[in-house]
């Protein structure tokens, strides 16, 4: 198509060489992204209307318009948590209180308007922790399957089926953990559990619920799995072939040429990929909020009734009627805020440092 | 010598074909979920699914039969106020990533808020918009509703019509301008057009995410058990209801639960299919 175009005659002044192409991008990809001279120098001769500087301010008011939601976001936030923060100060988030009554350690007493954050945020950790520890074997399993080892035939389905898993709603997983994963948690698991590994400490049989830490955990962990697993590929596809056919090449079978040739050169994207699931895991709601139990209680035992960042904001907002429940909630979720902007953006880089150059695909 | 290569390369073989026996259990493991959830939805869903769920207000527990109506039109007007704030803003700032901004400072930062602002949790959101628009009206509101699903919906369109756009020839854009076309024209009528295609599925794509979220609207359309279609009042949606329903202690509300999730599963599919098939056809049919 080129080929056509340079008949127009270019002043010399307009015409500058082409930058050269950044390291690492290779040169199949066929559609270019940089503006051609050609391209600038017709721009530059097209009149520079009103029309086109209006135009081009509003698109760039719509791209603005991004920072600005942030900002607000973060404004509001601090604004409306001013109370507790006053009240508080940084010990909302690790502050306990004695229970008048038994005396044992409370967090979180609405009735007496003293709030402490720290069970949800412990909450928050322990789900999403057991989540990854989960969903990180089997989503880097789930990639190497797709990406090395499928028939043709099996890919297109199975890839389409895990893009559907992530998008199924949180509460459809809620409902479905609340009535099916719980009460197999109930009669099978958490007996096992205590069985097998009650020595640890870590199983005690104290809640005949079947909800609690472990069950968020394993719908936490189905939750993140296609992202995990979606960018896992992407980044694994993202290795030359070229590495793959050296490994073989030198005599390695499939499994040494997926460690040597793919997983050392996509390591930091994956980490990146695990990361970002890490992100989902925080701050996700509805279906935690279903099968946590929503206790503001701390305990060792997996087994037992917590409650998490977002279930606790989910679960008592709209039922809060002091100014300070309110604001202790809203100061929650700036926590969760800043938390989640921190994690997904330290993956973000992760990632865009492996796949940098190649087009990020439609998930 | 020989027995001690032989033993090694015996050992290397089976370590392969055990991670490749693992790599299809992990994939096995995966699959399952999805398909007890699936099979799941169907059988208990598709029994309860009738006429009168997409035409009655559900019924006080108690009262067999009742739908879901009152949530669907809901559902539907929350997400028409979230297209209107959300789609275009979405639109405008690909098309500044792709058409205006591509490889300058600014661009960089905007892909990278966008993404950033992606993973944000949905509850925050909710939050955000109860401290912009609830506090201020003084309550709860559809729109309200409609401003926190829109503002989730930015970043989706955003990051699709970028890549969407990005895919149309250079030589495409050269012809427009070639014949005179003022720039603002080019862009809105040719190149935006010829991946028009592509950008109507990324909305799709980003509706559906936001048609099954709960979260946002806990307390800013907040759930009515009534008729309603004010914006200006609380207003039902279907995952509100979903999440209501599924906590309550009847059964006859939990099976228009089953039927409301199998809806909103049903439209999700639906979505991500077409934009699978949409996206793997090409954006460009016809064009290069």
């Amino acid at each position: 198509m080129n080929a056509n175009v340079p008949e127009i005659r270019i002043p010399p002044s307009q015409f500058q060489p082409d930058p050269e192409p950044a390291k690492g991008q290779t040169p199949a990809k066929a559609v270019t992204v940089e503006a051609s001279d050609i391209r600038k120098y017709l721009m530059s001769l097209g009149s520079a209307s009103l029309a086109d500087e209006t135009f081009r301010w509003l698109i760039v008011l719509c791209a603005l318009s991004i920072f600005a939601i942030v900002a607000l976001i973060l404004w509001q936030l601090i604004e409306r948590s001013q109370l507790t923060w006053q009240k508080f100060g940084l010990g909302f988030f690790y502050q306990s209180f004695k229970n008048p009554d038994t005396g044992a350690p409370m967090y979180w007493d609405p009735v007496n308007e003293r709030f402490g954050a720290l069970p949800f945020i412990y909450g928050t950790l322990v789900s999403s922790f057991l989540a990854l520890l989960m969903a990180v074997p089997l989503a880097v399993g789930l990639a190497i399957f797709l990406t090395e080892m499928c028939p043709r035939a099996l890919r297109a389905p199975l890839a389409f089926m895990t893009e559907l898993l992530a998008a199924i709603p949180s509460i459809i997983y809620g409902f479905w953990a609340l009535f099916e994963l719980v009460p197999l948690m109930r009669e099978y698991v958490n007996p096992r559990c205590i069985q097998w590994f009650g020595w640890t400490g870590l199983f005690n049989d104290d809640n005949p619920t079947g909800l609690g830490y472990l069950a968020s955990g394993v719908i936490l962990a189905i939750m993140i799995l296609p992202i995990i697993s979606a960018l896992t590929r992407e980044v694994m596809s993202a290795v030359p072939h070229s590495q793959r056919e050296a490994v073989l090449a030198l005599g390695a079978t499939r499994w040494e040429m997926i460690r040597m040739g793919v997983l050392r050169n996509a390591r930091i994207g994956i980490v990146g990929g695990i990361i970002l699931g890490l992100g989902r895991a925080l701050g996700e709601t509805m279906a935690v909020t279903m099968v946590i139990g929503n206790t503001p209680e701390i305990h060792r035992s997996l087994l037992s009734n917590g409650s998490s960042m977002s279930a606790v904001i989910a679960s008592q907002f709209t039922e809060a009627v002091s100014n300070v429940h309110l604001s202790a909630l809203i100061e929650i979720g700036l926590a969760l805020f800043i938390l989640t902007i921190i994690v997904n953006a330290f993956a973000q880089l992760l990632v865009w440092a492996v796949t940098r150059g190649t087009p990020a695909q439609v998930r | 010598m020989s027995t001690d290569y032989q033993l090694r390369s015996r050992i290397r073989a089976v370590t392969d074909h055990t991670v490749t026996a693992l790599a299809v259990l992990a994939t096995v493991i995966v699959v399952t979920p999805l398909v007890a959830i699936f099979i799941y939805l169907l059988y208990k869903g598709a029994s309860s699914l009738n006429l009168a769920f997409f035409t009655q207000i559900p019924k006080p527990p108690g009262e067999p039969g009742g739908g879901m109506a009152n949530a669907i039109v809901g559902s539907a007007i929350v997400l028409a106020i979230a297209s209107v704030i959300g789609v275009p803003m979405g639109i405008g700032g690909g098309i500044f990533l792709a058409e205006f901004g591509r490889g300058t400072k600014l661009a960089n930062a905007v892909r990278f808020t966008a993404d950033v602002l992606n993973g944000v949790p949905s509850i925050v959101m909710g939050l955000a918009a109860y401290a912009l628009v609830v506090i201020p009206q003084h309550h709860f509101s559809a729109f309200s509703g409609g401003v926190a699903l829109g503002i989730m919906m930015i970043p989706t369109v955003c990051r699709t019509t970028e890549e969407m756009l990005l895919m149309v020839p250079n030589a495409v854009r050269e012809a427009a301008l070639g014949l005179g076309i003022p720039n603002w024209r080019s862009v809105l009528a040719i190149t935006v057009k010829t991946a028009s295609p592509g950008i109507i599925t990324g909305c799709m794509l980003a509706f559906a995410r936001v048609a099954g979220e709960t979260a946002p609207l806990l307390f800013t359309a907040l759930g009515n058990a009534f008729w309603s279609t004010s914006l200006n009042q609380p207003i039902e949606a279907l995952p509100l209801q979903i999440y209501v329903f599924a906590l309550s202690p009847y059964d006859d509300w939990h099976r228009l639960a089953w039927a409301g999730s199998l809806v909103l599963i049903v439209l999700i599919v639906l979505a991500v299919g077409l934009v699978r098939y949409v996206t793997s056809r090409g954006v460009l049919k016809g064009v290069s």
